[in-house]
């Protein structure tokens, strides 16, 4: 207990030192675990995906379109419950800025497969009706300030003119990992539209989602999907929604490497600085550490009162680093808008963020630690910081 | 009466463990500064390259990319009608209608799939790019499945190298050629036939068509005119332009997360730089009261603690930058966002970044040391004296 006392005067001996080492290792902290958000918000989609369901999309890459023929000979293959496609729109609201997903689905079938969006049963029957409709998730309704019933004009980019929609509903999420930023419409509409002005382009679709009647098959079926339209006009590429994704988030590793390294960079940076200030202290109080050894304290308990105020600094840091990443990460996401739709601090970071509160507090101490150590008491007594 | 420099100089190299500590830190964090940066002007400079000024890229209106449009053979046939286009020497007009896609293509050190842009190319595409040099083996022959790849490409891809084949499209591809943009987009690209790939990839249309004003300064004349027929729904935009609008996005995204990190970064080595600078007072207490005894002003000793902060800071400027100098070496190669495609670009220092760096590197020690420069000068004589 008197040790404890010992050590925690100690730290606050020199006040305003300790205080700017805290401020640097609560910074330090709070912008180690905002990264680590980032980077997990990246994989969040990832995360959000169901094992069983598959993603089928044309073998050469995405902006190839297959045909739509091809629903009904995937629901024939053994082991598929359920067919739904969807294609992407790539429409532009008011201006490019306003980036948000837009996807064009088969509405019934496309609500069947996706029980994770929420949706009350008369909006569901308003969307299913209005074949101008479309459903937003929450929070892409409460950044723009829609309600049901308001229209929403889109500028096509893939897809030429102005398309105006019709608010049917507003979706939730099944849980927290739920992408709550997507705005979906009826296919048919699209189709339609397309016939009429490029016949060529008519009937297809960009993708198909594949409901399994059992996860475990997800290999065997979607093999067998391939298979069936090897040689053909159009081929496929079949996998699960999981790797679908995280094909994307590869696309982009290198930001996302970039990101991780920089995250580390940081408590390295904090490292020095703490190991600045232990080293400082360790200095000053050459004489004071030689009188203990002279009154017959060990090595062990000047080197325990070192490490217990590095580590005792760095971790209040550290966990008032913690408390902050939060409120930082929720602005963060405020900020960033329908950028990262999926945005929290996962439990996994708050563990890592302690584990480097602790790391930087142990290596901080271990120099000055050992340098003390080493030291003979009459070297130590002599000298003056 | 002023310090001398080497006075303000020894007192770092006295405590060589605090200096190297707090050095390091800022050097750590000048590094990733720079390093930024020059990501931000490597990817600048790569697409603003692959533009020419007199050459006009004309897509569908309100497709951002040459990938999401479509122009038919009717609107090609109508704009290549039209005044302004340079002539070849070959008599006829400098103007290329290509078919532009992506496709998936392993990556050769992770086996992951990235999109390429396929680019198909007529004779007159090839001459509308001057920047762009076979280095290896030679061009593809019209009329056959042979292609040319980027430099980028053949190195990063599967199937993209020399003598190899790949398959898309239904069919086998030789890879016949490696193709030198000089750093630019193109080194991410695959070329082959325009009219081989319309076949291959079934399209009725081109992409985008790409031409040489006889005259760069007539653009706006062109442009006026191909966007006025009411017969096109077509945009021309000048390929410089029209380059440089594709890397916005990444090239904000870069810039933002670089500031943003950079500022957090420099809160902690500022305070590093403080703490030093505070001990450093702390510690010579005394010898500030012989100092302002033997006659040196109180702006004086400010003025060499400050300075003392700067070196500290010049310091570690100079050692983040010359790390993140080496980073010239490498290149990195990621999707462009707006394209969807991979794309590759380096690491590009300029005079510029260098003077940015280290104008950083001098305010952290600044903001670092001001605060204690200032409790040092504030003391009194008697005060000082006594403290030792």
């Amino acid at each position: 207990m008197l040790v404890a006392l010992l050590v925690l005067k100690n730290a606050f001996r020199h006040k305003l030192r300790t205080t700017l080492t805290m401020v640097g290792i609560v910074v330090a902290i709070t912008a180690f675990g905002l990264l680590r958000t980032i980077v997990d918000a990246w994989y969040a989609g990832a995360n959000a995906s169901s094992s069983a369901r598959l993603v089928t999309r044309s073998s050469v890459s995405l902006v190839f379109p297959l045909p739509l023929t091809y629903a009904q000979k995937i629901r024939q293959v053994p082991g598929v419950q359920a067919v739904s496609w969807m294609n992407w729109f790539g429409g532009v609201y008011i201006t490019e800025r306003n980036f948000f997903p837009q996807f064009a689905v088969d509405a019934a079938s496309f609500l069947d497969l996706y029980p994770e969006f929420i949706l009350e049963p008369e909006a569901r029957k308003a969307f299913l009706l209005d074949r101008q409709g479309a459903i937003v998730g929450r929070k892409l309704a409460d950044q723009f300030g829609w309600k049901v019933g308001d229209q929403i004009p889109l500028r096509g980019t893939i897809y030429p003119g102005t398309w105006t929609f019709n608010l049917r509903g507003i979706y939730d999420g099944a849980d927290k990992g739920t992408d709550l930023s997507q705005m979906f419409f009826h296919w048919d509409l699209l189709n339609e539209s397309i016939k009429k002005l490029y016949p060529r382009r008519g009937d297809q679709t960009g993708l198909f989602v594949v409901q399994l009647k059992d996860p475990q098959e997800a290999a065997e079926v979607s093999e067998a999907i391939d298979a069936m339209f090897k040689n053909s006009l159009a081929e496929t590429l079949s996998e699960t929604e999981k790797a679908f994704q995280l094909s994307f988030v590869a696309m982009t590793e290198a930001i996302l490497v970039a990101i991780q390294a920089v995250s580390f960079v940081v408590i390295v940076i904090i490292m020095a600085v703490m190991a600045n200030t232990m080293a400082m202290t360790a200095r000053e109080r050459g004489a004071e550490y030689a009188t203990l050894k002279t009154l017959g304290f060990s090595n062990g308990f000047v080197a325990l009162l070192i490490f217990g105020e590095s580590l005792g600094i760095a971790l209040i840091g550290g966990l008032a680093g913690i408390a902050l990443t939060f409120p930082v990460a929720h602005a963060f996401a405020e900020a960033m808008g329908t950028l990262f739709p999926i945005f929290f601090v996962s439990e996994e970071t708050v563990a890592m963020q302690l584990g480097a509160a602790m790391l930087v507090g142990v290596a901080a101490a271990a120099l000055p630690a050992w340098n003390t150590a080493r030291v003979r008491i009459v070297d130590g007594l002599r000298s003056i910081g | 009466m002023t310090i001398p420099l080497t006075y303000i100089a020894r007192n770092l190299v006295t405590r060589k463990l605090t200096t190297a500590l707090t050095a390091g830190g800022m050097a750590l964090v000048v590094y990733v500064f720079a390093t930024v940066l020059m990501l931000a002007a490597g990817l600048e400079k790569t697409l603003v390259a692959t533009g020419q000024n007199d050459n006009v890229v004309v897509i569908r209106r309100a497709s951002q990319s040459e990938v999401q449009s479509g122009v038919d053979r009717v609107q090609a046939g109508i704009v290549e009608s039209m005044p302004h286009i340079a002539t070849g020497e070959d008599g006829r007009r400098l103007m290329s209608k290509e078919p532009v896609v992506l496709i998936s293509l392993p990556k050769r050190d992770t086996r992951r799939p990235a999109n390429v842009v396929i680019r198909g190319v007529t004779t007159a595409g090839l001459a509308l790019r001057p920047q762009v040099r076979i280095v290896e083996g030679r061009m593809f022959r019209p009329g056959t499945a042979e292609i040319v790849a980027g430099r980028a490409v053949a190195s990063g891809f599967q199937g993209a190298g020399i003598g190899e084949t790949m398959r898309f499209a239904s069919r086998d591809w030789t890879v016949v050629g490696v193709l030198d943009a000089g750093r630019t987009g193109f080194d991410s690209e695959i070329w082959g036939d325009a009219e081989q790939m319309l076949q291959a990839f079934r399209r009725a249309g081109f992409s985008s068509l790409i031409f040489k004003l006889d005259d760069a300064d007539r653009f706006d004349a062109v442009k006026k005119e191909i966007e006025s027929d009411p017969r096109l729904t077509l945009e021309a935009k000048r390929e410089t332009r029209f380059y440089a609008e594709q890397s916005e996005a990444l090239s904000k995204f870069i810039n933002y997360l670089g500031m943003t990190i950079s500022v957090i970064f420099s809160i902690g080595a500022v305070i590093g730089a403080m703490i030093t600078m505070y001990a450093s007072v702390a510690s010579r207490t005394a010898e500030i009261g012989t100092l302002r005894a033997l006659g040196f002003s109180r702006s004086a000793i400010l003025v060499a603690f400050l300075v003392e902060a700067l070196l500290l800071g010049l310091g570690g400027g100079l050692i983040g930058l010359a790390g993140a100098s080496f980073m010239q070496l490498l290149s990195i190669s990621t999707m462009n966002f707006q394209t969807f495609a991979e794309l590759a670009f380096s690491f590009t220092l300029t005079p510029g970044i260098v003077a940015a760096s280290l104008c950083f590197a001098l305010a952290m020690g600044f903001v670092g040391g001001f605060l204690p420069a200032a409790r040092a000068a504030r003391m009194k004589i008697v005060d000082a004296l006594r403290a030792a």
